[in-house]
């Protein structure tokens, strides 16, 4: 199949549609509109539903009766919506629901502004919701990666019975890239657990409620083991130039792609530097952070945001190595100039020679 | 035996269901519905009936809060002392 | 009854089918529901087993129930169960019935649930005129956390926060629900009916029924309000608060039809059978009929690296610009990425966006260092001018470039191109005369590539052959230009 051109939101919702996806409820938001304008051109069309909610909550409870009735769906939103939807994102854990969830973040806290910044990653990575439970969050950093990781998202939303967020910055849903879809489409299907209003499923129960104390105890620690499955089976990153790195960036989504570029340059001039990108930011690839600790000097995390990313990397490291931290918000990206002047000078306080330098050394 | 003498209808509490709420007792039309002065294991005083009067509307069963406390049976008009049929029950009107 | 009586009989009514025998979901009491005695919802329940019963469709219906006394209708309905969160049930109801037209959907939702933290729900929901039926069971009061006020709550009526009467000028009035969505126009059927006492009743059992079988029918929405009475947070005998239901709430919540289109109303269309899966691709346009392999020749062995940064008014045709020249881009088989402006300056009037051309892979689709810039008005150009990377190009749309924004390192192409455009035809057309600029400046690109790629993002025939003459004309002012440079050289 011919690549096409087309922006990451629109992806989504093709790459969704692909994956069997039949129903999305929605409610616009900038930056993610586009997301809910192809899933209203497209679903119908497609045998399945488009319904614009009268707000996030609704948006998300409609995603809550659409799985308990066993059919993939899918909303989209930004941060001020993301935090109305909460409340049935914590209920659909709850009740072990599948849904994807894409949050094409923007500017915060409250109204803040609609450029591109990295602020929900604690209310979607933590989880804003109330009670014991995760979301599984995948974040893309193109327009091809909102399509694959979109599809995949789908599979392991239905593999743990549980809702998984797409997490994009603002960039990555806007910006056009070159996009390959599958030549297949997945066949929706009935899962056995639905309530489809038929014989077979007439016996079957969706709820988050178990009033009894040891009841509710078993039931989250059952969540907890699909959780630390998922932990060690579905973490994913990008590593780039990390073989001899002894400075390792650290950056999601568009971040990792700067990095990249920053990366690119350091090493021209002799900075063993390399770039370590979390695909899915929990289950969080720590493993990934303890291998390239052994050889690293130092990592820093860059990212839109006050911190967020920070406290999970520091997490993963456990002290093993020193983390430096470069952050722009508000819509500001950190820009390539900006990283590598942090870079350099981070080099040549730590006394970091060039592996030109060192050759030289070597020949002297 | 006096076809017109027997009652238009029946009815059964399932006293470990009933709460003794009373409102049977007070929809019953001919007053055939009394709290009885038993208590279920719950402690509650379960309504009864009181043994004739019943004319099957089924008001006392609509009004009861519990699926199943009450059965209201109707009376087939016919004195055919079979024991059961596809379609319903054969009981003795007793108490 | 004399001794030798002996009398045939027939169950007249007896535990609806629809209930389970025995309340197995229940930790104990498993013979019996949680309701206190007296309690409205076990006679609701009722009415809605029996309904389900009649109609024969046990095994369609799904049951969503609220949060509240009645969040437990799971242990009691042998039906397909979904427990909602508070206030949410008729939009979880709505998408159950959409993803299941066939299935018979009952939202059951009590007064603190539907109508104060969810009245958003339940109001659109009737305004959609959802097939679906929703049962909203009135006591006035918030009983399960223990006898709070509710929107429904009586003037002067006393609860745990409204220790001296529901007073109007703190609380407001009574939210008289039924009434409320009967000014609405897809409801079908909406009544407000009563357990006070056994001719309400008996019409209630009705009601229910109806709202049930209008679904059934497929005519749409339904909503049946029953004031019910709760003889434990009322502190009343069950007897008295069903006094109280038809001596006091019904004055304020009139008992009546508000709304029934019963008659008129013609069954909701079933949704259209889907496409086949085949058909998926083709339906989302991804189905090119080019079928390059991913690894497909590059087109051009001119070595680019194109990072342009292209600036101007809205309107002014600056998404188009890059998206032509990132399409043509990606026809030539080289990696390509588009990035618009996006942000508050969106809002603002000025439109930009970053455009990246390469062989390698692309980093990063920002362009803060462009190697072309192209600016279609002063402000673009002083915005952008000072980060262009030396030797690189500044095409400005202007008679005269501003003299402060000069710069020794790079090459400059201004031309009043609007003015340029509109001796073509159209001064919209300035952009694409701003490309053919680019593309003269930057060889490599086949011109095959931005025609297919004109084609397939311009879709009038007649911009089509303006753009083609605009691009032309830019290649032209681009070659005198270039002259120019190369004699400096």
């Amino acid at each position: 199949m011919r690549k096409q051109l087309m922006k990451g939101n629109e992806a989504i919702v093709r790459s969704a549609i692909l994956a069997g996806c039949r129903a999305f409820y929605g409610y616009p938001i900038t930056p993610a509109s586009e997301i809910t304008e192809a899933a209203a051109l497209y679903l119908p069309q497609v045998g399945g539903v488009f319904l614009q909610a009268e707000s996030e909550v609704a948006a998300i409870n409609m995603l809550y009766g659409a799985s308990s009735a066993g059919v993939r769906c899918m909303t989209a939103s930004s941060g001020p919506g993301i935090s109305l939807m909460q409340e049935g994102i914590s209920y659909m854990a709850g009740a072990e629901l599948p849904c994807v969830i894409a949050d094409i973040t923007r500017g915060g806290p409250g109204l803040g502004n609609i450029a591109s910044e990295q602020g929900d990653y604690h209310q979607v990575v933590k989880g804003g919701g109330n009670g014991n439970y995760r979301t599984l969050v995948l974040a893309p950093n193109s327009a091809q990666e909102m399509a694959d990781l979109t599809a995949w998202a789908f599979d392991l939303a239905d593999r743990y019975r549980n809702p998984v967020v797409v997490l994009a910055d603002g960039f990555v849903g806007q910006m056009m890239e070159p996009v390959a879809f599958p030549r297949s489409a997945v066949a929706p299907r009935l899962p056995g657990w639905a309530v489809a209003g038929t014989q077979e499923s007439r016996g079957n129960l969706i709820t988050s409620l178990h009033m009894e104390a040891n009841a509710l105890e078993a039931h989250v620690r059952k969540l907890e083991t699909k959780y630390r499955e998922a932990e060690r089976n579905e973490t994913r990153s990008e590593a780039w130039c990390t073989e001899d790195a002894e400075i390792v960036l650290v950056g999601y989504g568009i971040v990792g792609r700067i990095l990249k570029a920053v990366t690119a340059e350091a090493r021209a001039e002799g900075l063993r530097v390399g770039v370590l990108r979390p695909i899915t930011l929990y289950p969080f690839p720590t493993a990934q952070f303890e291998r390239l600790a052994r050889r690293a000097r130092v990592f820093v995390v860059v990212e839109m945001s006050n911190g967020q990313l920070l406290e999970d990397v520091k997490l993963a490291l456990n002290g093993a190595r020193p983390v430096e931290f470069l952050n722009r918000m508000g819509g500001n990206v950190p820009s390539h100039d900006e990283v590598f002047a942090f870079v350099r000078e981070l080099a040549a306080r730590m006394g970091l020679e060039t592996a030109a330098a060192e050759e030289q050394m070597a020949h002297v | 035996m006096n076809a017109e003498r027997q009652d238009r209808g029946l009815l059964r509490v399932n006293e470990e269901e009933c709460k003794g709420c009373g409102l049977c007792v007070e929809a019953c039309p001919p007053k055939a519905i009394a709290m009885g002065e038993r208590m279920n294991h719950y402690g509650y005083r379960t309504a009864m009936y009181k043994g004739s009067g019943c004319t099957a509307c089924g008001i006392c069963f609509l009004v009861c809060p519990e699926p199943g406390a009450i059965t209201v049976l109707r009376t087939v008009k016919r004195m055919v002392a079979a024991l059961q049929t596809e379609t319903g029950v054969a009981a003795c009107a007793s108490n | 009854m004399s001794s030798e009586s002996i009398a045939e009989y027939e169950v007249a009514y007896a535990k609806p089918k629809a209930f389970y025998e025995r309340y197995e979901r229940k930790e104990e009491l498993q013979h019996a529901t949680h309701y206190c005695p007296g309690c409205g919802h076990g006679t609701v329940h009722k009415m809605l087993a029996r309904a389900i019963d009649d109609l024969g469709i046990k095994d369609r219906t799904i049951l969503v129930g609220p949060v509240g006394c009645s969040v437990f209708t799971y242990y009691y309905f042998d039906v397909g169960n979904v427990q909602a969160a508070h206030g949410r049930a008729s939009a979880v109801a709505t998408a159950m019935k959409r993803s299941h037209p066939g299935s018979v959907v009952v939202s059951y939702q009590g007064d603190g649930d539907l109508s104060a933290i969810g009245s958003a729900e339940i109001l659109h929901a009737a305004n959609r005129g959802e097939n679906i039926t929703v049962i909203f069971v009135n006591n006035a009061v918030y009983s399960m956390t223990g006898g709070q006020a509710a929107p429904t709550t009586l003037i002067g009526q006393k609860t745990t926060t409204t220790p001296d009467g529901r007073n109007p000028l703190n609380e407001g009035y009574p939210l008289r629900v039924s009434e409320l969505l009967a000014t609405l126009e897809a409801p079908v059927y909406i009544e407000r009916v009563g357990l006070g006492d056994n001719k309400q009743v008996a019409h209630a059992d009705r009601a229910i029924r109806r709202a049930m079988e209008n679904q059934v029918r497929g005519l749409g929405f339904s909503l049946i309000e029953v004031l019910s009475p709760c003889p434990t947070i009322w502190k009343m005998k069950p007897v008295d608060a069903q006094r109280w239901v038809r001596e006091e709430m019904e004055k304020t919540f009139p008992l009546g039809v508000y709304r029934d289109r019963t008659k008129d109303a013609t069954p909701r269309p079933m949704p259209k059978t889907a496409p086949a899966l085949e058909a998926l691709p083709g339906i989302l346009g991804i189905d090119g009929d080019e079928d390059l392999a991913e690894d497909a020749v590059c087109a051009t062995d001119a070595a680019i690296d194109l990072r342009v940064r292209v600036a101007g008014f809205g309107g002014q045709g600056v998404l188009l610009l890059g998206e032509v020249l990132a399409e043509a881009g990606l026809d030539a088989g080289l990696e390509v990425s588009w990035l618009p402006s996006y942000g508050p300056e969106m809002r603002s009037g000025t439109s930009n966006c970053h455009v990246r051309l390469a062989h390698e892979p692309i980093d990063s689709p920002l362009v803060t260092a462009p190697n072309v810039l192209i600016a279609m008005n002063e402000p673009s150009l002083r915005k952008f001018d000072a980060n262009v990377q030396p030797g690189g190009w500044v095409i400005y749309n202007g008679e005269e470039f501003p003299p402060d924004c000069a710069r020794q390192d790079v090459h400059v192409l201004a031309r009043p191109f609007t003015q340029i455009a509109d001796a073509l035809g159209d001064a919209r057309a300035a952009n694409m005369v701003m490309l053919g600029a680019l593309l003269e400046m930057t060889p490599g690109l086949p011109q095959a590539s931005i025609d297919a790629a004109l084609r397939r993002l311009v879709k009038n025939p007649k911009w089509v052959e303006l753009d083609e003459c605009a691009l032309t004309r830019g290649r032209e002012l681009a070659r005198e230009v270039l002259q120019e440079v190369l004699q400096e050289v």
